[in-house]
């Protein structure tokens, strides 16, 4: 194509900060399901900047729409229903970003993207996070996520969890985290430490163990 | 009839159907062993072929349609897609190289019950063999052969047209690089099939059918296949567009008339379709081709769901290479959405790289022909897509806006957590 193209640096640094954290997990040349891919910005990022073979599953007209309009491979499904469609092993890797919370069987959904996937990218808002804490116990209100506009009554409606209740999950049901990062305020945090109070996203690759 | 003047501002000006007579010396040998000769097909193209002959797109017609799908005909008429073919449309002909064939069993120049049969000097009527999905996608490789085209850019469809395109890609998916299926599915149902023989019922409980003898005896079954047309319309709209469309109004009085008169608007509209359905098509055909349509089932067979899903990944086997844009709508009843989402389950499991959308609309199984708007800009970005990645280069005229911008801006996407991160 004609169209001017950006370089790779430029358009990483154009991607939304948590995408980022995901986007560097993945190597060149990869093969990618994107569970719940929205707009496509991850995709298409990872398709036309890394060369990965990118697919979406997507559930609203308007996010298909905008991915189909980006020139991506997406399919419109809820991902509530599973993934039994897809051969085992058939990706690279899977991801499901900023999804985890609005899900309603993290369990069932962590198992089909390790099965399809040889490893699996999670990222999600951090109820942990510092802010969340002083909310609740200052004002007595549930806090929303740092990263989550929506009020606690909104939909979709979300289930609140902390990074450290996360690694615990994945302990109790055999998964192993195998990279981790995470953002502070927007901003990768360089020294990762007390990121269960510091940070407000966090993002893992999981394999099963 | 009065000469309709051609409006000169038609960017694809009025369009010439062209024919190609096979099967000379031999016969073509039908699905059901029954063979048939000679065979003609008629033909529409819009643009041109590029050198290498890589840009053919074949569009492929429902029920009642014919070979004219985009431009205008002698009498000034637009084609059935013409909404999607032309200069700048989804199917770009400034880009692509676009043919619809007339399927077998038609009445619009491809050889079916009404053609002459060369055994008896007269037209074929019931003599004339059953044909299928198959042997119109056979009939059309006679065409691309003829033209020279060994592989397809991308054939797409909808409703029967929609079948024709899966059978190319279960059967000859070396011949294809993409495939558009739109409102079908990959086996008729038992519901499609009673429609489908309740529309034969009428044409055969016509008295003017004459067991499908009536050409050139002046009387045509003309009662029966306006019958049948109704109950199809019936079939193509919802509940809710029905209430849309017409709600209980009355056509041209004010109140009832406790009489048997056509009086609400429905009325009034399926009796005009059935009545300009019988102008110009042939009652045989209508048989010939819902047939057609009974008979299609790719799944061989399969009881369950399930296993219908299993047996289309295998028969999907040979078209992994393949990409597909599979659609369907909301409130299409005839072909549901779940027939859709088995095709693209198949198609999953094949390997296939399947981009899928249920769009929502009120307007049953015409959506696909109706949601103008959407459809336009869902064909449009998927035909960029392929033609990008098979090479096939854009049109020559850049002061078009280009399809898809170099990055989006993060400012400008509408998603949730935007709004948090530009803050």
């Amino acid at each position: 194509m004609t169209l001017p193209e950006l370089s790779v640096a430029d358009a990483r640094a154009r991607l939304r900060p948590d995408l980022r954290l995901v986007a560097d997990f993945i190597p060149e040349g990869a093969s990618v399901l994107d569970l719940g891919c929205g707009d496509g910005e991850l995709l298409e990022f990872l398709v036309r900047y890394k060369g990965v073979k990118g697919r979406g599953i997507e559930l609203s007209e308007a996010g298909v729409l905008a991915c189909v309009r980006r020139g991506l491979s997406v399919r419109q499904g809820n991902l509530q229903e599973g993934l039994a469609d897809y051969p085992d092993h058939s990706f690279d890797f899977t991801i499901l970003s900023q999804t985890l919370p609005f899900l309603d069987d993290p369990e069932m959904i962590l198992g089909e993207m390790l099965r399809v996937g040889r490893r699996a990218v999670v990222s999600f808002p951090n109820w942990g996070y510092w802010r969340c804490r002083l909310e609740l116990l200052l004002t007595g209100r549930i806090p929303q996520a740092p990263d989550l506009p929506q009020s606690w009554h909104q939909k979709p409606r979300w289930q609140a969890f902390t990074i450290t209740d996360f690694a615990r999950f994945c302990r109790q049901t055999g998964i192993a985290i195998v990279g981790q990062a995470y953002l502070a305020g927007g901003r990768p945090m360089r020294v990762p430490k007390f990121t269960n109070l510091l940070s407000t996203t966090g993002a893992f690759v999981l394999a099963a163990e | 009839m009065t000469e309709i003047q051609a409006p000169p501002t038609h960017p694809l000006g009025v369009v010439e159907t062209q024919y190609y007579t096979f099967a000379v010396d031999e016969p073509f040998v039908l699905e059901s062993g029954a063979t048939l000769s000679p065979v003609t097909v008629a033909y529409e193209t819009y643009g041109t072929l590029n050198e290498a002959r890589s840009n053919a797109v074949l569009v492929c017609h429902a029920l009642s349609g014919s070979a004219h799908a985009a431009g205008l005909d002698a009498r000034g008429q637009p084609g059935w897609w013409d909404d999607c073919i032309g200069p700048g449309k989804a199917f770009d002909t400034d880009r692509f190289f676009v043919i619809c064939c007339n399927v077998l069993g038609s009445c619009y120049g491809s050889t079916g019950p009404s053609s002459i049969d060369p055994a008896t000097g007269k037209p074929y009527g019931l003599r004339f063999p059953v044909v299928t999905i198959g042997d119109m996608v056979r009939s059309q490789i006679a065409v691309l052969d003829h033209l020279g085209i060994e592989k397809l850019l991308c054939v797409a469809g909808g409703s029967m047209g929609g079948m024709q395109a899966l059978e190319w890609a279960a059967h000859y998916p070396e011949r294809i690089r993409a495939a558009i299926p739109l409102a079908t599915t990959a086996r008729s149902s038992p519901m499609l099939i009673a429609f489908s023989e309740v529309g034969r019922q009428a044409i055969y409980a016509d008295p003017n059918w004459q067991a499908g003898d009536y050409y050139g005896n002046g009387k045509r079954p003309d009662a029966g296949l306006a019958l049948a047309r109704m109950i199809g319309h019936i079939t193509y709209l919802s509940e809710e567009s029905m209430h849309k469309k017409f709600g209980r109004r009355l056509q041209g009085r004010e109140r009832f008339g406790y009489e048997f008169e056509t009086e609400f608007q429905v009325e009034s509209y399926l009796r005009y379709k059935g009545q300009v359905f019988t102008q110009r098509f042939d009652a045989n055909s209508y048989l010939y081709i819902t047939k057609a349509l009974d008979y299609f089932d790719l799944t061989g067979n399969a009881e369950h769901p399930q296993d219908a899903i299993q047996s289309l990944a295998q028969v999907f086997a040979g078209a992994r290479h393949v990409k597909f844009l599979v659609v369907s709508f909301t409130s299409d009843w005839l072909y549901p959405s779940y027939h859709s989402r088995e095709i693209v389950s198949a198609l999953t499991a094949a390997g296939a790289d399947v981009t899928y959308l249920d769009i929502q609309s009120s307007w049953g199984h015409d959506a696909f022909l109706l949601e103008v708007e959407t459809m336009t800009g869902l064909l449009r970005s998927f035909m960029d897509r392929i033609a990008q990645e098979e090479g096939i280069a854009p049109p020559a005229d850049v002061s078009r806006p280009a399809q898809r911008p170099a990055a989006v801006p993060v400012e400008s996407l509408p998603s949730r957590e935007n709004a948090l991160w530009a803050a």
